[in-house]
């Protein structure tokens, strides 16, 4: 069955065409991922699905029937969308996550019950009267995350939404995904530029990059590809591209250029992709004598403060993503142009 | 006894006796500024949406406007509603020249301005992304607009506080529009200059009326700097480090 169909959208701002010639269909309780780089256009595609935005030319259908501007307020009902910003109310979790709730004009029993159960799903058990601003960040995405879901729509739009956040609430909320998936069997539509994400989590997976999307198929498949454009997805943090040879130890070594070659635990040969997870990468100051396959030196070029974790751009050569705590940063005086050494094991390398 | 010193002592002698006169004059006082201030907030608010909220052309100019006016000196507007409220005006049917009416409505006009603007950047100031958030969790257009103006809600209550002030503490609007008649359309401003003019033993009652005008105006201001910044209120008492 088909939820949505989207038929020859376009969209403009100003004169950046954000999305061209989009056409893609939606099958009712799947996961499907929208993966690209910033500036794909997964975001006004989401909020073209969530009927917030609509496009300059072509056609939306819901449930067979085309949403107009008429209707869309009536077809918002049926779908939610979770912001890549966390947004939120500035009241207690209890009104944020019950928000939807009353503006369906539901019993006051019932909204109690319904947030009580969503705030169980994502694991905010009893933080009903807490202040949303005094929450955590990787807690204020799951208060988001439980406000949509608490509505039970048929179709859940998530832009990234475990963008810079840490482990342990990344899966949580994967987790949480994966569950109302199963049991409840929404549709679902997520943005992420997370490869590791979009190989595990949904069924089939859109490649956008700037305001097309140039392949669709179940994950295996669009990895296994490797298509001239999964290739262009070095904008993607940490995905390299380059060529292959396998070692007399066993092991592959993939040549990325500008002399950085990463070693990896599986057996590849020729055109290979390779992803390393941020949180994978191990930083220090001086070279450390370890079991990792992978050591680089480089300089900082980039600082991204995200709270409990800083984001850091490393250029060995090639630029690498990874991301460590707040604590770490300040303690290590790391600084802007500070050398550093990036380390991480053969098997932390994925290949896509 | 210095004359001035002399009124001194008056002055908190018909404070502290709750002098009908003076509590007649303060009660007029907080009551049209009051009602000037609720309805500059009615229809001033939600031009504040619409300027906060939607985008039009010549909206910078709608708000250039709005901003430049809340300088207006109040004697200018005082003379522009009298003429409006003069039997030979525009609105002069309506016989409001002279009575509470004019004084509530000419306020009120006075501090539109204000409110408009303090309002309006208030809701600026809310996510743009907020009003997506309430429709995609189910929210009408009108119930998005409502739940963005809660966001909004200390920066427009500052501004009808801030309304109320100007409302209280001019002279001109007041004075013009509805002529200082004792007991009906007097207010504190107008009196103070009025027995100031007198002088003698009326100064008193000039001070007096100045002290308590004060003690309204430094009060709410107070209450709009804590409002803003909690912390204020604990840096009191503290010496400096």
């Amino acid at each position: 069955m088909r939820l949505a169909e989207l038929r020859n959208l376009s969209k403009r701002f100003g004169n950046r065409a954000v999305l061209d010639d989009i056409t893609l269909q939606i099958d009712e309780g799947e996961i499907l991922a929208l993966l690209g780089p910033n500036g794909a256009g997964k975001t006004t595609l989401l909020k073209i699905l969530a009927f917030l935005e609509k496009p300059d030319s072509g056609e939306v259908k819901f449930q067979g029937e085309a949403v107009t501007e008429k209707n869309a307020e009536r077809m918002r009902l049926q779908s939610a969308m979770v912001f890549q910003r966390t947004l939120f109310f500035s009241t207690s979790v209890y009104n944020n996550v019950a928000y939807g709730l009353k503006m369906r004009k539901l019993p006051q029993n019932t909204i109690k019950e319904e947030v009580k159960k969503a705030l169980r799903l994502v694991k905010l058990e009893g933080f009903e009267k807490r202040s949303v601003k005094k929450l955590s960040g990787g807690e204020q995405q799951r208060v988001a995350l439980a406000r949509a879901l608490v509505l039970k729509t048929k179709l859940l739009l998530l832009d990234e939404p475990t963008a810079n956040l840490d482990p342990k609430n990344v899966q949580i909320i994967e987790e949480v995904i994966g569950t109302i998936n199963r049991e409840l069997k929404t549709t679902m539509v997520m943005a992420t530029h997370n490869m590791f994400q979009a190989k595990t989590l949904p069924q089939r997976i859109a490649l956008m990059s700037d305001g097309r999307i140039t392949e669709v198929g179940v994950p295996a498949e669009i990895f296994a590809r490797l298509s001239r454009n999964l290739a262009s997805f070095a904008a993607v943090d940490n995905t390299f591209t380059g060529t292959a040879r396998i070692t007399s130890a066993g092991t592959t070594i993939i040549d990325i250029g500008n002399g950085v070659q990463i070693e990896a635990a599986v057996q590849r040969q020729g055109l290979t992709s390779v992803f390393v997870t941020p949180q994978d990468i191990i930083v220090s100051k001086s070279p450390v004598v370890s079991s990792a396959r992978n050591v680089f030196k480089g300089r900082i070029v980039e600082i991204l403060d995200l709270g409990s974790l800083v984001k850091l751009k490393v250029d060995v050569g090639k630029s690498f993503t990874v991301q460590i705590t707040k604590q770490s940063f300040s303690e290590m005086q790391l600084n802007l142009d500070s050398w550093v050494f990036l380390v991480f094991k053969a098997s932390a390398v994925q290949v896509i | 006894m210095n004359p001035i010193i002399e009124g001194i002592i008056k002055a908190f002698e018909l404070i502290f006796s709750g002098d009908p006169t003076v509590y007649g004059i303060v009660f007029r006082s907080l009551f049209f500024s009051g009602v000037a201030a609720i309805l500059a907030a009615l229809w001033g608010t939600p031009i504040a949406m619409l300027l906060g909220l939607r985008d039009f052309r010549g909206k910078s100019v709608v708000k250039g406007f709005f901003n430049s006016l809340i300088g207006m000196p109040t004697v200018a507007l005082g003379l522009i509603l009298f003429l409006t409220f003069s039997k030979a005006g525009p609105l002069g049917f309506l016989g409001l020249l002279y009575t509470p009416g004019a004084v509530m409505l000419g306020e009120a006009v006075l501090v539109t301005p204000l409110v408009i603007s303090i309002a309006t950047t208030a809701i600026e100031a809310v996510d743009p992304e907020m009003i997506n958030l309430a429709k995609t969790l189910g929210a009408s257009e009108s119930q998005a607009s409502i739940t963005v103006l809660k966001e909004a809600i200390n920066g427009v209550v500052f501004s009808d506080m801030a309304s109320f002030n100007r409302a209280i503490a001019e002279l001109g609007v007041a004075l013009l529009v509805g002529g200082n008649i004792a007991g009906l359309t007097d207010v504190l401003t107008t009196d103070i200059s009025k027995y100031t003019q007198r002088g003698g033993s009326d100064l008193a009652y000039a001070i007096a009326l100045s002290i308590i005008l004060m003690a309204i105006v430094f009060g709410i201001n107070l209450i709009i700097i804590v409002a803003r910044n909690p912390k204020v209120l604990a840096t009191f008492g503290r010496s400096p480090q």
